[in-house]
């Protein structure tokens, strides 16, 4: 399986040969064409068959909250970012939870104490966060 | 302690050679952590008190890069670390010790700096730390996507202390102007480096070489080959604030806070040399006809830009930021004349440069940092006009570390230029090497001109300048070296001989 062994020997200086990288692709561009295609055929037979009657009520906004005031361009407080990039920050923890999730058990017991690391930084991070107040709303 | 006995229990697959390899950013990041824990619990009238781990941390990586240094003749000249994607050679050594260096005169320079500016944080010093741990990786990066993220590491770190004086507009544009431009450039360099691993299907150094060695004999003149080391080269040439990729820095250097300044112009841009020459002269040996040319190119653009723009400034920042940049005109002119394997001389004396620009630029900021005072901004030519009559000491080393930076014998950085002219000589470069004198006549200049301001006029305002301890120790220190490396540069050229003994047998080995 693909274990750290595997990864020593493609780190060595032996391993030169370079693999045939855009054989591997064809599959994914077959893919995306059919995928493009089922989505523009669709719109464009829908286009081509649909009646056609604009009126104002059709434009409206249907279930989809309040009309809209004013424009969206206006300052608004600092803290939405704050929020967000803390939310960002976190949410990428979680993409690099998710691999090790899957490679658990070849991983072992070495990569839960490297992942025991790396969280704990991060709940360090989180901590000074805390402390320093950014994640209350006055 | 208890997590280190967790690391004694589980099968590691990480051997004592790859904890070696990486003790310095290992220590250095602990030190950054511990230092943002500790700054919690400070009350605001001691921040700066974070300074002393920091240099404390500082030292530790010190003694850990020491320790590398001593095993490494019994390892091949070589620690290959966490599958080989850190590589500890003599050159990244090297390295190590002028980033420790130039972190450490930054910190000296920075807590009276803050103080006045009101902006003390424990913090800064530990993103300085970190944007250390991002230097070394890119120093001892073997594999694209471990230099990638030392770079980010570096950069992201960087992009905060530029606008670490959030009251100031300008350091606030400077620091929004270099995270844009700085996103751009590394997603260029992304590109480029995604290429080659496209065509080589592997990430590391060594490896990388192969494989373009065979395309290159395949065809030459690959244009995927072509377009990601124009990418890649972008990407480099923008840290080193090489034309037409430097109008980022007068900015940038302007708006920080100078001790800031002094550290990126110095530090910053030694590790996107080292990274330059781990990359160009390692990974992308194969190609060395097809980026020698863009090389030239940038080198005079460089030049010419540097040393033009410089002579008409008024703000001594921006002015020593122009300066810089005509620097690494020099520097990459030593990359034009030698390859690492048939000459290694203008890369001997990139790394002496490296060395001698790291106190000597360094001292310059260091003397304006002490021109900051209440109500006084003190980077303006004005505002050095007559230091001779108020602070007689930092007027002399200002003196020395200007004629240093001109490239005036008895001081350091003579034997930089004197070894990039000397490898342009000996490959026969004949035409680059006289325009690279010229240019350092109109160097001395404006350098002159700042000299002359300090003893010919009078003082603008009767405030007193006044050198805080740290700054002194800095001040001396950094002068101290100028006339040190100048006077006995045999001890340095030995040093620097042994960092690049690395190149010429393992790069053609690989071939």
């Amino acid at each position: 399986m693909w274990g750290f062994r595997a990864l020593r020997a493609r780190a060595g200086h032996t391993a030169g040969v370079p693999y045939a990288m855009p054989q591997n692709y064809i599959p994914i561009f077959v893919f995306l064409l059919v995928a493009f295609a089922v989505a523009a055929g669709t719109l464009l037979v829908a286009t081509i068959v649909r009646p056609r009657n604009p009126e104002k009520v059709k434009g409206m906004a249907y279930e989809c909250g309040i009309e809209v005031q004013e424009g969206s361009r206006k300052r608004y407080t600092v803290r939405f970012y704050i929020v967000a990039i803390l939310f960002v920050i976190f949410d990428v923890e979680t993409i690099f939870l998710f691999p090790w999730a899957v490679q658990f058990k070849q991983l072992g017991a070495y990569g839960f104490v490297e992942m025991i690391v790396f969280l704990g930084i991060l709940v360090l991070g989180y901590l000074w966060v805390w402390k320093k107040g950014a994640l209350e709303w006055i | 302690m208890a997590l280190a006995a967790m690391f004694m229990m589980v099968p590691s697959p990480f051997g004592a050679v790859d904890y070696r390899a990486g003790a310095p950013m290992i220590l250095l990041t602990l030190f950054a952590l511990g230092i943002l824990c500790v700054d919690l619990f400070l009350p605001a009238s001691r921040k700066q008190y974070s300074a002393a781990p920091a240099l404390l941390g500082l030292f530790a990586a010190g003694l850990a890069t020491h320790e590398i240094q001593r095993v490494l003749p019994a390892n091949g000249d070589a620690l290959r670390g966490f599958f080989g994607i850190i590589l500890v050679d003599p050159l990244a050594v090297y390295f190590f010790y002028l980033f420790l260096v130039g972190a450490a005169l930054s910190i000296l320079i920075s807590v009276k700096y803050l103080e006045i500016e009101r902006e003390n944080h424990g913090e800064f010093y530990a993103l300085l730390l970190a944007c250390v741990v991002g230097m070394m990786c890119m120093a001892a990066g073997n594999d694209l996507v471990m230099l990638f993220i030392g770079l980010e590491l570096m950069a992201l770190s960087s992009y905060i202390l530029v606008g670490f004086l959030r009251g100031n507009k300008r350091s606030n544009e400077a620091a929004l102007k270099y995270l844009l431009l700085g996103a751009f450039s590394s997603a260029i360099l992304a590109y480029g480096l995604s290429l080659f691993y496209g065509v080589s299907g592997t990430t590391n150094l060594a490896v990388l070489c192969d494989a373009l060695t065979q395309r290159m004999e395949a065809n030459p003149h690959d244009p995927i080959v072509l377009l990601a080391m124009l990418g890649v080269l972008a990407g480099m040439l923008f840290k080193i604030a090489a034309v037409p990729f430097h109008m980022w820095a007068p900015d940038v250097y302007e708006g920080a806070p100078t001790s800031v300044t002094g550290f990126m112009s110095v530090s910053v841009k030694a590790a996107g040399w080292a990274m330059m020459l781990r990359v160009l002269l390692f990974g992308l040996a194969p190609l060395r006809a097809l980026y020698v040319p863009t090389l030239v190119f940038v080198a005079l653009a460089t030049l010419l830009v540097g040393n033009l723009a410089a002579i008409t400034q008024h703000n001594l920042k921006r002015l020593l930021a122009y300066s810089s940049i005509s620097h690494v005109g020099y520097m990459l002119l030593g990359l034009v004349a030698s390859d690492g394997v048939t000459s290694r001389t203008g890369i001997k004396g990139i790394l002496f440069y490296l060395l001698a620009y790291t106190f000597m630029n360094l001292g310059a900021f260091t003397v304006l940092t002490s021109l900051r005072r209440r109500n006084i901004a003190g980077d303006d030519i004005e505002d050095i006009a007559g230091l001779m009559q108020k602070a007689p000491m930092e007027a002399i080393c200002m003196l020395i570390f200007l004629l240093s930076l001109a490239g005036i014998p008895p001081f350091a950085g003579f034997y930089g230029k004197y070894f990039i002219f000397l490898s342009l000589i000996e490959t026969g470069h004949y035409a680059l090497a006289t325009v690279a004198v010229l240019f350092s006549v109109v160097g001395l200049y404006y350098y002159l001109r700042i000299a002359n301001a300090m003893f010919v006029r009078t003082p603008a305002t009767s405030e007193p300048v006044t050198v805080a301890a740290g700054v002194n120790l800095a001040l001396i220190f950094s002068a101290a070296a100028t006339i040190v490396i100048g006077l006995l540069p045999n001890i340095f050229i030995r040093a620097v001989d042994w960092s690049v003994s690395v190149l010429g047998p393992s790069v053609a080995q690989l071939r």
